[in-house]
């Protein structure tokens, strides 16, 4: 489809997740994919079967966002915040609270857009409040529960 | 894999000298001695690194008295991997929605008149 990078993820410390990805777009799009409402909820859905009835975006410094997803099964998942930082094209800092009591305290995302040769390379990081709310991620209902792997014990040695 | 013993992982992890000691010993058990060499720091320094390890589960002590090899444990390390993974394959399948989405909005920048 095209020769956008794959996906890398790495903890940081105790309370950080950070990931990084490319894309084969300028960053200028890339921003208006995560910032416009009718864009992100054709993308943001998490694994099959969810939707996402509501997103509302208010991008500016103070301004709130609000997200919820809806399962087939009748599940929800909802999670919203405050902007923090918008500079677009390049740079967006918010604040994250999920509404289910498994995920407690906030987390703070830096979203870092850089653009080389027509690309984007995009570094997400994740900074939890407490080490409890980043084991919040565990219990999530969409965690997808992906049997333990020993073939890439190496890797994450190397990459950790 | 329980709240505490993730924490313990990640901490452990978060130090570049414990992570290359793990990586040594992925290669194979190794004494102290062994784990200092590559290192511009004492034996001592890095007894402190491998007692964290140790307490984290990462690293456990060979039966051989006299070097005291030390040992990876990979059952910490592949309850992280799986918590990463899942913490991934969550976010792959939103890029890859994001990837088809970007490309549809380069072609409608292409074209003419499209307002943006």
């Amino acid at each position: 489809m095209n020769d956008a990078g794959k996906l890398v993820v790495s903890a940081h410390g105790e309370r950080e997740i950070v990931m990084t990805r490319m894309f084969a777009a300028p960053r200028a799009l890339v921003f208006q994919a995560y910032t416009t409402p009718e864009l992100v909820r054709r993308w943001l859905l998490g694994p099959e079967g969810w939707t996402m009835p509501v997103c509302e975006i208010d991008l500016r410094v103070g301004g709130r966002y609000r997200y919820l997803w809806r399962h087939a099964d009748g599940r929800e998942m909802g999670m919203g915040g405050v902007y923090r930082e918008v500079t677009a094209p390049e740079r967006l800092v918010s604040t994250e609270v999920f509404d289910q009591p498994w995920y407690e305290g906030e987390g703070l995302g830096t979203l870092v857009f850089k653009e080389h040769e027509g690309k984007t390379m995009l570094t997400t990081t994740l900074l939890y409040q407490s080490r409890s709310t980043r084991d919040g991620v565990l219990k999530s209902p969409m965690e997808s529960g992906v049997k333990a792997s020993y073939d890439r014990l190496a890797a994450i040695v190397e990459a950790a | 894999m329980t709240p505490e013993r993730l924490n313990a992982t990640f901490a452990a992890l978060a130090d570049p000298t414990r992570r290359a000691i793990l990586a040594r010993l992925a290669e194979g058990d190794a004494s102290v001695q062994e784990l200092a060499q590559p290192f511009a720091m004492s034996q001592p320094a890095i007894s402190k690194h491998l007692k964290v390890l140790e307490k984290a589960g990462l690293v456990s002590q060979g039966q051989d008295a006299q070097r005291r090899p030390r040992r990876l444990e990979a059952q910490p390390l592949a309850e992280l991997d799986r918590w990463l993974e899942n913490y991934r394959r969550h976010w792959e399948g939103n890029f890859q929605r994001l990837d088809a989405l970007l490309d549809e909005l380069k072609t409608l920048n292409t074209k003419p008149n499209s307002g943006k």
